[in-house]
C-alpha cells in the first residue's frame, strides 16, 4: 500500500485513491476528422512499462481531485506528483 | 509414556501452576508457560501426525514457526475449531484440546501408511501423473487423496471470537526482540524516535534469552544474564511501545506492514470469553529494522524424519528454556559448531549424550573444546547414514566420510538413542525483507542468502543479516543502527564480548549413504513429504527453473512455506545441475510469514458489517408492509409487497396491474441524483450525452444517453433544466458513483475550460413516484393548487411546489409509460410525502410496487435498463435507439467510436422484442437464441436479457439481443432449453401502447 502525497491534501493512504491509468492523453480536440487508426490509438493503445510510468490518479475518497504521479512500476517508488495541466516535473 | 522427562532448572516454566490439557483425547498435564509442544515431549510424546504422502509417523521437530510436522487442529467445536496451527506455537493453557491432523483414523495406526511400502512407486508428481487421466476419475481420486491427506477440519460454524483491527503509525519498527532487536529498540527510542517492538514470543529476549555458557559472555556476565537486565531496563523508556505474542504478517512497499497480535490465545478458556481474540495492526512506519534471526538448518540423510529426530538448538531451547529433556540418550549430528552448544547444555541438566557425529574434519573452536573438556564423545569426518526405528527412532547407524564426502568409507557403527539432535547450519530469516521487495545476495562460505539492496528506509540487523557470532552480532548492529538512525548515542559500543568462534566449516547438502540414491528416503520438506530423490529426478525430467521445480515437486509449498527445505533444494538443485547457489536464486516468499486466520484477516467486517447498507428514507414503511427487498449495489430496495401468502410471481401480477389499471407508487429515492450548475452546463450536458440540449427550455425535462468512449452505452436518465444555469441529471441506481466521477473526469482533465460544478445530491431527497390513470387525481389532493392541466404542465416538464410549506419539486415523467409524476424532497420528509400520497391515493386503490414490477412495466413499454439489456457492448444503434444521436452536434462523449469499422456492422447483436408461440411460456434472462435446431454446430445468435409475464397483455413477452436483429422483424427463431426447445418469434421491442396514449391518459 502506497502512500500518496495528493497535491491538494498531502500524504495518505492508497486505499483513498484510485487510479485512472496512463498520463498524458489527450482527447483528440476534433475526434470527427480522424481516421480510425488515429482514433484507435487514442482509444485503446496504453505503454505498459515496467519502471517511470506517468499516470493519474484521483483522490477519490479525499478532496476528488485528479492529478499526475510518476511511478516505477518495477518498485511502486513515486518519483514525483503534479497537478492536472502541469509540466512534469522530471522527464 | 510415564517417564518424567521435566527438570528444574526453567526461570520461565512455573511448575506450581499445573494445567490439564487433551491431546487426542487423552488428559495429559503441563506447567503454565509451556507450549503444546514442550508439554508433550515433557509426556514423552514425539509422534504427532503422519506425513502428507506417504503417511510416515512423524515428530516434533523444531521450537517455532518453521515447525514442519507438528501440525494440530485446536478445539474441537464446530465454531472454533482451528486446523493447520503449530504446536510449538501454541501456548499451554487450562482445556486445551488438540489433535493430529494427516492421520486416519488415528495417529498409531494410519491406513494411508500403506503408501510408505509402495513409496518406490510414489515419485515427485505421482499424483499429477497418475491421476490426471482420465479426467473422468478425478472426482474418485479426490475422494480419496482429500480424506487420507486430512489437512485439517475447517469450522462448520460462524466463528463467535471477536477479531480488531487498528493502525498505528511509528517512527521506528523493530522486528523481534532478540538481543539485537533490543539493542536496536533501546538505541532508537533513547534518540527520540517513538519507537515500536514486536516480538512474536510471550516474553522478549530471543535465542540470548537462555544462552548460559562460558564460552558467551557480554561484560563479564552471562549474556542471558546481561540481556535479562537490558530487557528490564526497557521499561523506562517512554517513546517505546512493546508489543508481544504479535508476529509479522506481511512487509509491503511504503513500510505498511501488518501485524497479528494474539490476545487471548494463550489464555484458560473461561478467561478467553467476551475479549477480542486476535488484533491486526496495519502498521506505517518511517523506519523498519528487522531483526528476526535464523533458523537452524535440517542435515539431509537416509530417514532422517524419524520421530525423535530434531533440530538441535531446539533440544537446547527444551531443556534450557521449558526444562524438558527431548530423550535420555541423546546423539547429535552436525556440520557446525551449535550442536555443541546443545551437548553442553544437556550435559550440564545432567542428559546423557551418546555422541556428537561431526561431518568436519576437527574444529578448534573454545565451544568444541568445551565440551570436550565435559568427555563428550566426537565421531569427526562422519556421517549418518541411517535411522532405525518406526514410530520414534531406536538408534543410529554411523559411517566415516570419504576424504572428497561423495560417499562413506570404512565399518559401520551402530549407535542406540531415543533423540537424535541435527544442524546444518543456519539460515537468516529473510522472509519479511523480500517480502518487502528487497533483493538477496549470496554469501559463499556458508551457503546464506543475505539482505542485499533494498528501496525502502529499513536495515537487517542480527542473525537475519548474516551475523550469527555473539561479537559478530552486537558490533554489527550498533554501527547499523547508528548509521541508519543517524545517531551517536549508543549504550552498546564498548560491550566486553566473549565468543566462541566457528572456523572450521564443511557443507554437504545430500549427505551419502551406504545404500545407493534410489534406496534412502532423504527427506527434505517434511510437510509435503518430498525427498532429495524428488528433486533429483525433476532435474532429470528437464525442469530447470527453481520455481518450476518446486511446483512439480511440491517442496516448499506446504503450510510452511518450506521455511526448512527451501536451501537444501537450492542446494542440491544447483550441485546437479552444476550451477552456483548465487546464480540459482531463489523461489518467492509470500506473505504471510505465518498463516493468518479468517479472522484477523476480516477483523469487524463480519455479518451486517460486511458492507456497507443504505437504506431509504421511506425503508421503514416499507419493511412495516411486508416488503421484500432486493440488493441494488449497496442500496435495500423494496422488490415487491405480497400480500398474504402471495408468492413473487402473483404479486408482481397484481401490483403490475394495479399500476396500469388506476395508481400504483414507487420509492425511486435510489436514483441516482447529480445537481450541475455553472454558465457551461448546457455545453457540458451536450458533451456528455448522445443528443442534444442548449435548446432545452427552463422547466422542461429529457432523456438522455450516455455513452463511454469506446461508444457503447454507459448510463442512461432524465435530467431536468430548473434554471438557465441549472440542471439536475439522474442516473441509474448502481451507476450514480461511477458516472459522477467519469463526469468529473472529464471536467477536471479535459474540459477545465468549462464552468461547471457537479455535487451528488442522491442523499439528499427522497423521490416518490406516483403513476397510472388516477394519478394526476392523487396529486392534485397532495398539491391542490399546484395547475396540472397537461397545458401547463406537460409530460417532460417539472414545477416547483409547496407541500405543506415544505419545498419539493414535481417532474412529469414516466419510466412505465404511464401518466405518471416524480416527486423530489427533502430527505426526512420523505415518509411522511409517501404517507401522504399513500392516503390520497387510497380511494383509487393506489398500490405500492417494487423494483420487479417497475422493470415489468418498463419491458412492457421496450424501455432499456442500461446493465441489464446492455452489456458494454451495445451502441444506441445497436440498441435501436438512433433517434437520440444527435447528428448536428460536432462532438460527444462516444461519438467518434460509432461510425468505427466495428461499430457499423450491419450484423451486430441487435436489441429485439421476442413474443413466444405459446403466451403462457415465459423465457429465462440469459437463455439462448438460435435459429437452426439441427444443423451442428449451432450458431449461438443471441441471447434473452429481459422476460417477464405481463398481466395486461396476457401474454409472455421479452427483451433480447439478437445478431442482425434489427431486419429479422417476424423471424421464427428457437430458445433451446435443457428438456425442450421454445418457439418464438422476433417483433418490435414495444409490446404495449406503441402510440403512447396513456402518458397523458
Ligand atoms: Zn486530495
Amino acid at each position: 500500500m502506497f502512500l500518496i502525497n495528493c497535491p491538494y491534501c498531502g500524504e495518505r493512504d492508497q486505499s483513498e485513491f484510485s487510479a485512472g491509468g496512463e498520463a498524458h492523453i489527450v482527447r483528440p480536440k476534433q475526434p470527427t476528422e480522424l481516421s480510425d487508426d488515429e482514433w484507435a490509438e487514442f482509444l485503446f493503445m496504453r505503454k505498459n512499462i515496467k519502471g517511470i510510468q506517468f499516470e493519474r490518479w484521483n483522490h477519490a475518497h479525499g478532496c476528488r481531485k485528479w492529478f499526475n504521479v510518476i511511478r516505477d512500476t518495477s518498485n511502486d517508488k513515486i518519483h514525483a506528483v503534479y497537478k492536472m495541466g502541469e509540466e512534469p516535473p522530471i522527464k | 509414556m510415564s517417564k518424567n522427562l521435566r527438570i528444574i532448572n526453567s526461570k520461565y516454566i512455573d511448575q506450581t501452576s499445573r494445567i490439564s490439557f487433551k491431546f487426542d483425547g487423552k488428559t495429559l498435564y503441563g506447567f503454565k508457560g509451556d507450549t503444546l509442544a514442550s508439554a508433550l515431549l515433557a509426556n514423552d510424546i514425539h509422534l504427532v501426525g503422519r506425513s502428507f504422502k506417504y503417511h510416515r509417523p512423524r515428530g516434533i521437530m523444531a521450537c517455532g514457526p518453521e515447525e514442519p510436522n507438528a501440525i494440530v487442529q485446536v478445539g474441537s467445536d464446530a465454531s472454533m475449531t482451528e486446523p493447520n496451527t503449530r504446536a510449538t506455537e501454541i501456548e499451554l493453557y487450562e482445556g486445551l484440546e488438540a489433535s493430529s491432523q494427516n492421520c486416519w483414523p488415528s495417529v498409531n495406526f494410519d491406513i494411508g501408511a500403506v503408501n510408505n511400502f509402495f513409496s518406490p512407486l510414489i515419485p515427485a508428481a505421482f499424483y499429477y501423473k497418475t491421476f490426471m487421466w482420465p479426467a473422468n476419475f478425478w472426482k474418485l481420486y479426490e475422494y480419496f487423496i482429500r480424506k487420507s491427506a486430512g489437512l485439517g477440519k475447517s469450522p462448520t460454524e460462524p466463528d463467535k471470537d471477536i477479531y480488531d483491527h487498528r493502525y498505528l503509525h511509528c517512527d521506528v519498527l523493530v522486528v523481534g526482540g532478540g538481543i539485537s532487536g533490543i539493542i536496536a529498540a533501546k538505541t532508537a527510542a533513547k534518540n527520540n524516535f517513538n519507537t515500536l517492538l514486536i516480538d512474536d514470543k510471550n516474553i522478549l529476549g530471543g535465542t540470548t534469552l537462555f544462552q548460559k555458557n562460558e564460552c558467551f559472555k557480554i561484560n563479564n556476565s552471562y549474556s542471558n544474564e546481561w540481556l535479562k537486565k537490558e530487557i528490564e531496563n526497557l521499561k523506562s523508556l517512554k517513546n517505546l511501545t512493546i508489543k508481544t505474542r504479535t508476529s509479522l504478517a506481511a512487509y509491503h512497499s511504503y513500510n505498511y506492514l501488518l501485524a497479528r497480535e494474539n490476545l487471548t490465545d494463550h489464555l484458560d478458556l473461561n478467561e478467553k470469553k467476551d475479549k477480542i481474540r486476535q488484533r491486526l495492526w496495519k502498521i506505517r512506519a518511517k523506519k523498519v529494522i528487522i531483526a528476526t534471526g535464523a533458523m537452524e538448518r535440517p542435515l539431509i540423510f537416509n530417514n532422517n524424519d524419524r520421530p525423535g529426530i530434531m533440530l538441535s538448538s531446539s533440544i537446547k531451547k527444551y531443556i534450557d528454556y521449558y526444562g524438558v529433556k527431548c530423550g535420555q540418550q541423546i546423539s547429535l549430528f552436525t556440520n557446525n559448531d551449535s550442536a555443541y552448544e546443545t551437548a553442553i547444555s544437556l550435559s550440564n541438566s545432567g542428559v546423557s549424550v551418546n555422541s556428537v557425529i561431526d561431518i568436519r574434519d576437527k574444529s578448534n573452536s573454545l565451544i568444541v573444546k568445551q565440551a570436550e573438556k565435559l568427555g563428550i564423545k566426537i565421531h569427526w569426518k562422519h556421517t549418518v547414514v541411517n535411522t532405525n526405528g518406526y514410530k520414534k527412532i531406536n538408534s543410529i547407524e554411523i559411517m566415516k566420510l570419504s576424504d572428497d564426502g561423495t560417499t562413506v568409507v570404512g565399518k559401520k557403527m551402530k549407535e542406540g538413542c531415543d533423540c537424535l539432535g541435527i544442524s546444518g547450519g543456519w539460515t537468516p530469516r529473510v522472509h519479511l525483507f523480500t517480502q518487502s521487495g528487497g533483493k538477496l545476495k549470496f554469501r559463499d562460505n556458508d551457503n546464506v542468502f543475505l539482505p542485499d539492496k533494498s528501496e525502502l528506509d529499513q536495515i537487517s540487523i542480527g542473525s537475519c543479516n548474516g551475523d550469527f557470532e555473539l561479537d559478530e552480532v552486537t558490533k554489527n548492529s550498533v554501527n547499523l543502527i547508528n548509521k541508519f538512525l543517524k545517531v551517536n548515542n549508543n549504550d552498546y559500543e564498548n560491550l566486553e564480548i566473549i565468543s566462541s568462534k566457528e572456523i572450521d566449516k564443511k557443507n554437504i547438502w545430500l549427505l551419502p549413504s551406504d545404500k545407493p540414491l534410489g534406496k534412502t528416503k532423504p527427506f527434505l520438506d517434511f510437510q509435503n513429504d518430498s525427498t532429495a530423490n524428488d528433486v533429483k529426478l525433476a532435474l532429470r525430467e528437464g525442469f530447470k527453473s527453481i520455481e518450476h521445480v518446486k511446483r512439480y515437486t511440491t517442496t516448499g509449498m506446504a503450510t510452511d512455506q518450506g521455511k526448512l527445505s527451501n536451501m537444501h533444494a537450492l542446494g542440491i538443485i544447483a550441485e546437479t545441475a552444476g550451477v552456483k547457489m548465487g546464480e540459482l536464486g531463489t523461489t518467492t516468499f509470500r506473505p504471510p510469514y505465518t498463516p493468518l486466520t479468517f479472522g484477523a484477516i476480516v477483523g469487524r467486517n463480519v455479518g451486517e458489517f460486511f458492507d456497507i447498507t443504505r437504506k431509504t428514507p421511506i425503508h421503514d414503511w416499507h419493511a412495516k408492509h411486508n416488503a421484500e427487498f432486493e440488493n441494488v449495489g449497496q442500496w435495500k430496495r423494496a422488490w415487491y409487497y405480497p400480500i398474504g401468502n402471495e408468492n413473487m410471481h402473483e404479486a408482481v401480477q397484481r401490483e403490475s396491474k394495479a399500476a396500469r389499471d388506476s395508481a400504483g407508487i414507487l420509492d425511486a429515492s435510489t436514483l441516482g441524483k447529480i445537481d450541475i450548475q455553472g454558465s457551461d452546463a448546457s455545453e457540458f450536458l451536450n458533451r456528455v450525452y448522445t443528443n442534444a440540449w442548449s435548446k432545452l427550455e427552463i422547466g422542461k425535462c429529457r432523456y438522455g444517453l450516455m455513452l463511454n468512449e469506446d461508444g457503447m452505452v454507459y448510463d442512461d436518465g432524465v435530467t431536468t433544466r430548473i434554471s438557465e444555469n441549472h440542471y439536475l441529471m439522474t442516473t441509474t441506481t448502481g451507476g450514480a458513483a461511477n458516472v459522477l466521477g467519469k463526469l468529473e473526469d472529464y471536467l477536471q482533465t479535459e474540459w477545465p475550460e468549462l464552468d461547471v460544478y457537479l455535487t451528488s445530491v442522491t442523499d439528499h431527497y427522497a423521490t416518490v413516484s406516483i403513476c397510472g390513470p388516477n394519478s394526476k387525481k392523487i396529486l392534485s389532493k397532495v398539491i391542490p393548487d399546484l395547475n396540472l392541466s397537461d397545458k401547463e404542465f406537460p409530460h417532460m416538464s417539472f414545477k416547483n411546489a409547496l407541500i405543506d410549506n415544505i419545498k419539493c419539486r414535481v417532474m412529469r415523467i414516466s419510466f412505465t409509460g404511464e401518466h405518471s409524476y416524480e416527486i423530489n424532497i427533502q430527505s426526512s420528509y420523505g415518509k411522511s410525502l409517501w404517507e401522504k400520497c399513500f392516503e390520497a391515493g387510497k380511494e383509487f386503490n393506489i398500490t405500492p410496487y417494487g423494483t420487479e414490477t417497475m422493470h415489468l412495466l418498463r419491458a412492457e413499454k421496450g424501455f432499456i435498463i442500461a446493465g441489464q439489456d446492455t452489456d458494454g457492448t451495445m451502441t444506441p444503434v445497436d440498441l435501436q435507439m438512433d433517434w437520440i444521436i444527435s447528428k448536428k452536434k460536432y462532438d460527444f462523449i462516444g461519438k467518434r467510436s460509432l461510425y468505427r469499422s466495428d461499430t457499423i456492422r450491419d450484423d451486430r447483436k441487435q436489441l429485439v422484442g421476442l413474443l413466444t408461440d405459446d403466451p403462457k411460456e415465459v423465457l429465462e434472462e440469459g437463455a439462448q437464441i438460435v435459429l437452426e435446431t439441427k444443423k451442428q454446430p449451432i450458431e449461438m445468435l443471441g441471447h434473452v436479457t429481459s422476460s417477464y409475464f405481463s398481466p395486461n397483455l396476457n401474454k409472455s413477452i421479452a427483451l433480447a439481443v439478437v445478431k442482425n436483429g434489427k431486419k429479422l422483424k417476424g423471424q421464427k427463431m428457437f430458445v433451446p432449453m435443457k428438456n425442450k426447445t421454445i418457439n418464438v418469434t422476433i417483433t418490435d421491442t414495444v409490446f404495449l401502447d406503441k402510440e403512447n396514449k396513456r402518458l397523458n391518459a
